[in-house]
């Protein structure tokens, strides 16, 4: 019993205060990673259903709908070629660096954490897809979070409402710098330490920053929610609701960017 | 020691397997606060049964699968289903001749601790709770356990696992 505790506790302690612990993380990983496979198994076969069994009208109906879809895209993508070497022009003009256009991997996900207060994804692509700790991970909205975990087949993503994440951003309209951070309920980001005199504003769009070299440059995270200016507070209580569709996304992009961060 | 019948070596890792398997299964969000701790409970119910099968070191194997599964502070799971296990050792010949509702109860308790103690190494790590529905489970797990007695003690008896 006593040895029982000891090797528990000494556990918590290595795992807690000296992350000693993720090469057994990612051994064991693999053990319990049919678990996932399983309780992913029914929403798997409604998916199958969803697509294989549908009737000619409805599948006439998307055809159609995509067919514009199209369209529109197409019609917006025109203006991208010229848009992107203007940006080169100007970006030569400025000598910043080029902008490196990232490589993405699409990732499936294959289980949430059970636990409410863990916003954890995990996702069924892993090392031998040369996914790496720290790498960003994105949907068609926004950004989601980073890996944290990987193991050989699988890897598992922290999102950036859970209360341990922050991240670096700004604000698109004017630059002001900020560091979002998770509080622990999905919907939401609080911005700390905002000067109550900051520009800052309701449907203010944050996008990542780059400092802190984690996190590419430009990609939306979430948009300001509510700005609270108490006089008696030396800050400013801001609320901003994640772009990406956290609960929702079963696909999605694992950046590689141009120079993968150094994982910790 | 009882002679082992060879079903006992599969049954109760199956158990296990299936707790797994039910305690990762995404739930609707107004369900998700409410979420049976199923392996505690599967664990509760084998060790009261066959306490010489399943005690301390199966509550540390299990907890440390339980904690790499849900993503939770390596120890976490493990440290709370030790203190249940040693619990539930204790207890386990008063137990068994407790009326149902009693053993319910019980189970509550049980439960409790062990949402009590991964709640507050969640807090070391600074990810706990904000509300008391951390709390939920023990309620639904006390609800749940006439279900999981009969049924694994059908199992049990079937298998005439010992």
């Amino acid at each position: 019993m006593l040895l029982a505790t000891l090797v528990v506790v000494s556990l918590i302690a290595a795992d807690l205060r000296f992350n000693s612990m993720q090469s057994t993380r990612s051994v064991l990983e693999v053990v319990v990673a049919p678990v996932y496979w399983l309780a992913d198994l029914p929403s798997r076969i409604g998916q199958w259903n969803q697509a294989h069994i549908k009737s000619r009208g409805q599948l006439l109906e998307e055809n159609e709908r995509l067919g514009r879809e199209n369209l529109v895209l197409q019609g917006r993508s025109q203006q991208m070629a010229s848009l992107q070497a203007e940006n080169v022009r100007l970006r030569a003009l400025l000598n910043s660096a080029a902008l490196v256009r990232d490589d993405v991997l699409v990732a499936e996900l294959i289980g949430v954490s059970p636990d409410p207060v863990r916003h954890q994804l995990v996702l069924n692509k892993g090392e031998s897809e040369g996914v790496f700790v720290g790498q960003p991970l994105i949907d068609a909205q926004g950004l989601l979070g980073q890996i944290v975990e990987v193991s050989p087949m699988n890897s598992r993503a922290l999102l950036i409402t859970d209360a341990t994440h922050s991240i670096p951003v700004q604000v698109n309209r004017n630059g002001v710098r900020a560091i979002a951070e998770g509080i622990g309920v999905l919907g939401f980001l609080e911005i700390h330490h905002v000067s109550a005199t900051t520009d800052i504003e309701e449907g203010d769009l944050l996008v990542t920053s780059g400092l802190g070299g984690r996190f590419p440059v430009g990609y939306p995270v979430a948009v300001v929610s509510e700005v609270e200016r108490d006089p008696g507070q030396a800050f400013a209580r801001v609320l901003a609701r994640p772009s990406a569709a956290l609960d929702r996304t079963r696909h999605l992009l694992l950046v590689f960017t141009a120079q993968p961060a150094e994982g910790e | 020691m009882i002679e082992r019948s060879p079903h006992s070596y599969w049954v109760i890792p199956i158990c296990f397997a299936v707790a797994f398997v039910l305690a990762t299964v995404p739930l609707p969000k107004w369900l998700l606060w409410g979420r049976p701790e199923w392996v505690a409970l599967v664990f509760i119910y084998w060790a009261i049964a066959l306490p010489h099968r399943v005690g301390i070191i199966s509550a540390v194997l299990i907890g440390v699968l339980l904690d790499v599964l849900e993503g939770a502070v390596l120890g976490q799971n493990a440290f709370a289903l030790v203190v249940v296990a040693l619990l539930a050792l204790t207890l386990y010949q008063r137990l068994r001749v407790f009326s149902l509702w009693q053993q319910s109860a019980v189970v509550f308790v049980l439960i409790g601790i062990n949402q009590l103690l991964c709640q507050w190494v969640q807090n070391l790590e600074g990810a706990g709770a904000d509300t008391l529905f951390f709390l939920l489970p023990a309620v639904s797990s006390a609800l749940l356990w006439p279900v999981i007695l009969h049924s694994l003690r059908g199992l049990r008896r079937y298998y005439q696992v010992t």
